[in-house]
């Protein structure tokens, strides 16, 4: 039971591993550039909070065996319908509290179907994808700036005590981590990942739960759309292109199994931290053009794919 | 399988015929509405010796999400998935485009030379999922993410012009009257029917989507199989790319085929292929296809505002998948019963 328990945790582990070496690897090739600073590690927060944020709904996601392919065009949406609301002379506050309201009810909505309709998380995530990333071409097409004494305030905190941004983010963090480790929800969602037709007949509710994971996902991809506009101090209907498979590469690298049941937000955080890390290298070195984003990380999935499946492959005992 | 809880099977629709026949009718109301509503749009001219018109224009729009959806409808009745058809699409352009500019190789070398690109490039798909076994999400999000990358690198991130009249009658040509890409998805659309109806390939696909481990009991080689379908379907992502670097005569790796596994796995699904795997219909994919360029295509001449294009066709996507889903069914005919 040891033994096994060891093994669960070894993919978190090599993430951590995997970050840390980045991490020195870069602090000690950038070492003139400052890189091993508490500047730049805030960067790193700031920058991906976003990334994050939906990251973080997207373990939820992933870890009840689903999958949502709608995160990136939420971020979209939320921060064009933001800028849009502010422009129409409506409070920010009030704007960001209507954009989370309805990024959470199109999440829902999402999630009945999956629930209703028996059909797969997959296809409805992606027409949810085409119709959300569809109503923020409606609501403008054009960027729109936003212009807001809350937004200043916003920003002189950020530069003069500490990236609001991220702070939304760490916090997002805690409250998931919270959900998932000591909430009657969070052991639903690893008891449904784990096997869904057990978790049904053990009297766990399933199919709410479906829902409501599908709205978490909702939440946080609209609070990154939120903090979108924090940083860009504009809203654009095409924010967060493809941003939904750097999310999907963020928790698999975090050590989440795709099929779901097993993993943690906390190695999520790992994940969105080593793109981060690859995408500040790659700025830092100047010469290295930026396809090679992908192909790294095309090769840390890879190797974090390969790595699950050894190990998985063990516990069963093939 | 001659009754069916104790009823006749003669009674009974099999699933997949309803969602063709739903695909089919969708395709149809949106035509006669245009033959009703739009003038001008079932007119076809013969000019030059070749067809124009709105018809031959979707044909022909649509041809690279239907030579995809062909790969990837065998792909998918194997319960599995290729997202990385797009940036395979990314590869074959930009390895032609450099091949004829930059190393002058003649047309024919360098479409061999693609192909063989493509099919090492599905061949590795195939790997990571039987082999390794991969969940197929997963495993073809890795060329994915990485493919575009690859393309990027190998055009510089630039965009490579291909002045090569060959080339561009790949796209821009007219065989018998009919624009050329057409053609090849008709030609591949018979060779996939012949290779997987006529030989037992189609059966041995279909049992493995059903029931993989049963499938292997009964002496399929699952992995083989899978292996085919992968690979099948990269060649096929290949074409596509070739049509798509012929049509604006250049290899772009950043736009070239973004988003258009998602329209091949949306056409495959309004096709009446399920998700979940097992009995697979090529005809329905290209009418799926067809359905998406259509409706597009009547977005675009209605007059509809372009941002309203999205939604349209989330709703419409998002209406056929629930035509298809057995439960809406079911819970329709109850209503209508009671």
């Amino acid at each position: 039971m040891k033994a096994r328990f060891s093994r669960e945790q070894i993919p978190l582990v090599a993430t951590i591993t995997v970050f840390l070496l980045f991490y020195a690897a870069a602090s000690i090739r950038f070492r003139a550039d400052h890189f091993f600073s508490w500047a730049v590690f805030v960067n790193l927060l700031r920058d991906n909070s976003d990334l994050g944020l939906a990251a973080i709904g997207m373990t939820f996601v992933i870890l009840s065996g689903g999958i949502d392919l709608s995160v990136g065009a939420m971020i979209g949406f939320t921060s064009i319908f933001i800028a849009w609301l502010c422009a129409h002379q409506l409070h920010p506050l009030v704007a960001i509290a209507l954009a989370l309201v309805v990024g959470t009810g199109l999440g829902a909505g999402m999630g009945a179907v999956i629930r209703f309709m028996a059909l797969p998380p997959f296809l409805v995530t992606l027409a949810g994808m085409f119709l959300i990333r569809g109503l923020g071409f409606v609501v403008s097409l054009e960027s729109i700036a936003i212009q807001h004494p809350f937004y200043d305030a916003i920003s002189n905190f950020s530069n003069e005590v500490f990236p609001f941004t991220a702070t939304i983010f760490l916090v997002a963090l805690a409250a998931a981590i919270y959900i998932t480790r000591c909430t009657p929800f969070g052991r639903s969602i690893y008891a449904i990942g784990g096997n869904e037709q057990s978790a049904l007949l053990m009297g766990l509710p399933v199919g709410r739960t479906k829902v409501w994971i599908y709205a978490l996902s909702g939440f946080c991809s609209a609070l990154g759309g939120v903090v979108n506009t924090f940083y860009k101090l504009s809203g654009n209907a095409t924010a967060g292109t493809m941003l939904e498979l750097d999310a999907i590469a963020a928790v698999v690298i975090g050590g989440t199994v795709l099929s779901g049941g097993a993993g943690s937000v906390f190695g999520t955080m790992i994940g969105v931290l080593i793109l981060g890390v690859i995408q500040t290298v790659i700025t830092f070195e100047g010469t290295l053009s930026s396809w090679w984003t992908k192909i790294v990380i095309g090769l840390l999935l890879l190797v974090f794919i390969l790595l699950q499946r050894l190990l998985q492959g063990r516990s069963v005992g093939r | 399988m001659s009754t069916v809880n104790g009823k006749p099977a003669k009674e009974v629709i099999r699933p997949w015929q309803i969602n063709l026949l739903c695909s089919l009718i969708v395709l149809n109301v949106l035509l006669y509405f245009n033959l009703f509503f739009t003038p001008g749009f079932m007119l076809l001219e013969f000019k030059h010796g070749h067809l124009y018109g709105s018809l031959v224009d979707i044909l022909k729009l649509s041809s690279r999400v239907m030579l995809v959806s062909l790969g990837m409808t065998l792909v998918i009745a194997t319960a599995g998935v290729d997202l990385s058809v797009g940036a395979i699409m990314a590869i074959a352009g930009s390895v032609a485009a450099k091949l004829l500019t930059q190393d002058h190789a003649g047309l024919s070398a360098a479409i061999v030379a693609t192909l063989g690109v493509c099919f090492l490039l599905g061949a590795w798909n195939g790997a990571l999922v039987a082999r390794f076994g991969v969940q197929p999400i997963v495993a073809t999000l890795i060329l994915m993410v990485a493919g575009r990358g690859i393309a990027q690198l190998l055009t510089d991130g630039q965009i490579i012009t291909v002045e090569n009249p060959e080339f561009t009658f790949i796209a821009g040509g007219h065989f018998l009257g009919l624009p050329v890409p057409f053609v090849i998805v008709l030609t591949a659309l018979v060779l996939t029917a012949a290779l997987t109806r006529w030989t037992a390939m189609g059966l041995f696909i279909e049992s493995v989507g059903n029931n993989e481990a049963a499938s292997r009991f009964a002496g399929v080689n699952a992995r083989a199989v899978k292996l085919f379908v992968y690979t099948f379907c990269g060649l096929c992502a290949g074409v596509a790319g070739l049509i798509e670097a012929s049509t604006i005569k250049a290899a772009d790796a950043n736009n070239a085929g973004l988003y258009l596994e998602l329209d091949a796995i949306m056409a495959v699904v309004i096709g009446g292929t399920s998700l979940a795997g097992g009995r697979f219909n090529l005809p329905g994919s290209l009418a799926g296809a067809l359905i998406i360029q259509t409706l597009t295509t009547t977005i675009l001449t209605r007059g509809v505002p372009v941002e309203y294009t999205l939604v349209v066709k989330a709703v419409v996507v998002l209406a056929v998948c629930l035509l298809q889903s057995e439960r809406f069914r079911g819970l329709v005919s109850r209503r209508r019963n009671s």
